[in-house]
């Protein structure tokens, strides 16, 4: 019977098939863990004297709750915060008494965790990867299935490198068409979300195909399938190819030689066969995109740029009509106006969806001889060591501060304002982001989620923009 | 964990919709390394003022849903991150079960194996309870888990969906670990015909 990509890798990974009365047992082939949400696992590991089954399968980097405040003059990254350096000490010991790798904070391979996975080649086609974080659907981009789990799972994965799970649902979500020029992935993902709703993918695993997800580079295919918890779906894959492969080539950690051919031959097996079905459809089509920002209080809510504003009104249901009223009186914005031309005070270029070096570059290729608008703060902060690295070497850095922006140490940063950087209240951010929850950047903070050029443009401008005249002058 | 059966409780309403883990445990609480101790920070930025004071337009300071353990909450509850301390808070404030008609998948997993039953009910009885709960807040239900109903005050029940394994977990109070660990030799059998894809210790040549 012909399969998804998701069944297929699904069906490789069941040690033990789900009944009437138990759900399926799920091998994990890499387990990642960061300092928030896995102390209390540890805990109960001790408390169990259990040893952690896969330390040789398990990886732990440290990012949300570390500051991401340039070095001092001994180049450490000093650590403020008491109860955040409480966190990472004990993350320390817990990995050390466990045997888990550790990338700690400022070392040369750390950076958030949905970024150093890719980057290191531990993320590759057909594999299960966890981490007590929703965005964890990320890795997705390559084929595999990753999804985030809760902290007692966290201790399931330790102790046994399984899971219990039942088979979610597929959905397909096709894009075919071609981007035109200033409309990248991010775009495509939330004009996904502002179709589908923040509850449209429960249940789910969404497959990203169609052409204008063909074309994307693996970091395009992050940036979606990053955002696939947004719909509500745990997991958001796309079928590997040659785009794929020629990325985790020659990375770290993955195969080499002739284990490489033997890896190839496998994962060219994996992609969803001819004729295999879906429980459910989403269609988009990418040649009428253009950049989309959200005005509301979850990624579901969204719009072209140049729309206006929902109004209550609109909707017939009680209780979307008090959630669109609600979620305006947050934004402090008027139903029907446009956002077009809005002030904002801050620009945050970063988090594990638009903070790769392909997002740094195009960034900066629109930012280069322009400046940022007085009255606004921007930060860029790469999404791990190597990317900072890498931008450095092709001088991106001095390009972003010689246009007033800063350019920080690598970690989740503002995307989560647990580590020092955040929102005042009141305060309006265009953000790379994912999430524009009440209060996620920082309490009050009030967040549009967009493209890295959308937030170029709304920088320079002072002003939300449409990014497409600027970036075509840029790339001209 | 102990055992839970019956749940039963005065109700009180919360009928916003797509609630996040964001608005029902804030991140910047997440730097503890401990599940205890979080219930006061429940809702944190919805209940309290800027000077810590009780919010009062928050439904939930109000005194009279003050010993309410049942929350009758909007569609699609705990969306958004997955953070465990969710339900910790949830559990932390005195709740005992969330009634909604649909529930984020990893928030669903996460209250489950804490004890905090999450309870799907059509759209109907939801926007039932929560007019009962707002009319009157001594308003109680019975829940069985055993049964698999919420009993509402006319002695109707309202059946809800729960998967056999975590409804056996949670009346007989065990946790999920115990059976993983109790595969082991599966787990094994499984490791040794598989090819290992990664090793973490160790950067390929
Ligand atoms: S960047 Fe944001 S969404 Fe991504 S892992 Fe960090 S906190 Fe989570």
């Amino acid at each position: 019977m012909p399969r998804t990509l998701f069944e297929k890798v699904w069906d490789n990974h069941v040690v033990k098939p789900q009944t009437a009365g138990t759900p399926a047992v799920l091998y994990i082939d890499l387990h990642l863990v960061h300092e928030v949400t896995s102390p209390q696992a540890f805990t109960v590991m001790r408390e169990r004297g259990l040893k952690v089954r896969r330390p040789d399968q398990t990886l732990g980097t440290m990012d949300h709750s570390t500051p991401t405040t340039p070095r001092n003059a001994q180049g450490i990254i000093p650590i403020m915060d008491v109860q955040a350096s409480k966190q990472l000490n004990i993350f320390t010991k817990n990995c050390d008494d466990f045997g888990i790798p550790l990338y700690s904070l400022g070392t040369e391979n750390q950076g958030i965790v949905h970024v150093i996975g890719p980057e290191q080649g531990l993320t590759q086609p057909g594999m299960t990867i966890v981490c007590g974080d929703s965005h964890t659907s990320t890795h997705g981009a390559f084929g595999a299935l990753g999804f985030g789990i809760g902290t007692s799972e966290v201790g399931h994965v330790l102790a046994t490198q399984t899971l219990l799970q039942y088979q979610p649902k597929t959905m397909a979500i096709k894009v075919d068409g071609t981007l035109a020029d200033g409309v990248v992935a991010k775009d495509i993902i939330l004009a996904v979300l502002a179709k589908i709703g923040v509850g449209g993918g429960t249940g789910h695993v969404f497959e990203y195909m169609g052409s204008a997800i063909r074309s994307l580079s693996m970091d395009g295919r992050m940036t979606i399938c990053n955002m696939s918890i947004e719909g509500g779906a745990r997991a958001g894959m796309v079928s590997p190819d040659e785009t794929t492969f020629e990325y985790v080539a020659g990375r770290p950690y993955a195969p080499k030689g002739a284990e490489w051919d033997a890896a190839i031959a496998k994962w060219r097996e994996l992609p969803t066969d001819e004729g295999a079905t879906f429980d459910a459809e989403v269609v988009l089509n990418a040649d009428d995109l253009i950049p989309q920002i959200t005005y509301g209080t979850n990624p579901g809510m969204g719009m072209s740029i140049t729309d206006h504003v929902p109004s209550p009104s609109d909707f017939a249901e009680v209780d979307k009509r008090m959630a669109m009223d609600k979620a305006l009186t947050y934004m402090g914005l008027e139903a029907g106006q446009q956002l077009l031309g809005k002030e904002i005070d801050v620009v945050f270029v970063g988090s594990c969806t638009n903070s790769r070096i392909s997002d740094l570059r195009t960034a900066a290729k629109m930012i280069k001889g322009r400046k940022v608008a007085d009255s606004v703060r921007m930060m860029v902060v790469p999404g791990s060591q190597q990317v900072k690295a890498q931008a450095e070497s092709e001088g991106l850095d001095e390009i972003f501060k010689q246009a007033g922006a800063e350019w920080r140490e690598a970690g989740c940063s503002m995307c989560i304002a647990m580590n020092g950087d955040q929102l005042a209240p009141g305060q309006y951010a265009v953000s790379t982001s994912n999430r524009n929850f009440e209060g996620r950047q920082g309490k009050g903070g009030r967040t549009f989620l967009a493209s890295p050029l959308t937030a170029v443009a709304a920088a320079v401008n002072g002003t939300i923009t449409d990014p497409r005249d600027m970036y075509e002058r840029s790339m001209a | 964990m102990e055992p839970i059966n019956k749940v039963s409780g005065k109700i009180a309403p919360l009928p916003i919709n797509d609630i996040d883990t964001d608005q029902i445990i804030p991140a910047r609480f997440l730097k503890t390394t401990d599940k205890n101790g979080l219930g006061k920070q429940a809702f944190f930025d919805w209940r309290y003022n800027a000077d810590g004071t009780d919010k009062s337009d928050f439904v939930l300071n109000q005194p009279e849903y003050k010993e309410a353990s049942v929350l009758i909450a909007g569609n699609n509850f705990g969306c958004g991150s997955s953070r465990e301390h969710a339900p910790w808070a949830l559990l932390g404030m005195g709740w005992k079960a969330v009634v909604s008609t649909e529930f984020a998948d990893i928030f669903r997993n996460n209250a489950l194996k804490n004890g905090l039953l999450p309870i799907i009910v059509d759209e109907e009885t939801q926007q039932q309870l929560v007019s009962l709960a707002e009319e009157d807040p001594e308003t109680t239900v019975s829940i069985s888990l055993e049964d698999q109903t919420l009993q509402l005050p006319d002695g109707r029940k309202v059946e809800f969906p729960i998967d056999e394994f975590s409804k056996q977990c949670l009346l007989k109070g065990v946790d999920q670990m115990g059976y993983l660990l109790d595969l082991d030799d599966d787990i094994t059998a499984y490791e040794e015909s598989n090819v290992k894809r990664v090793n973490t210790h160790q950067p390929t040549a």
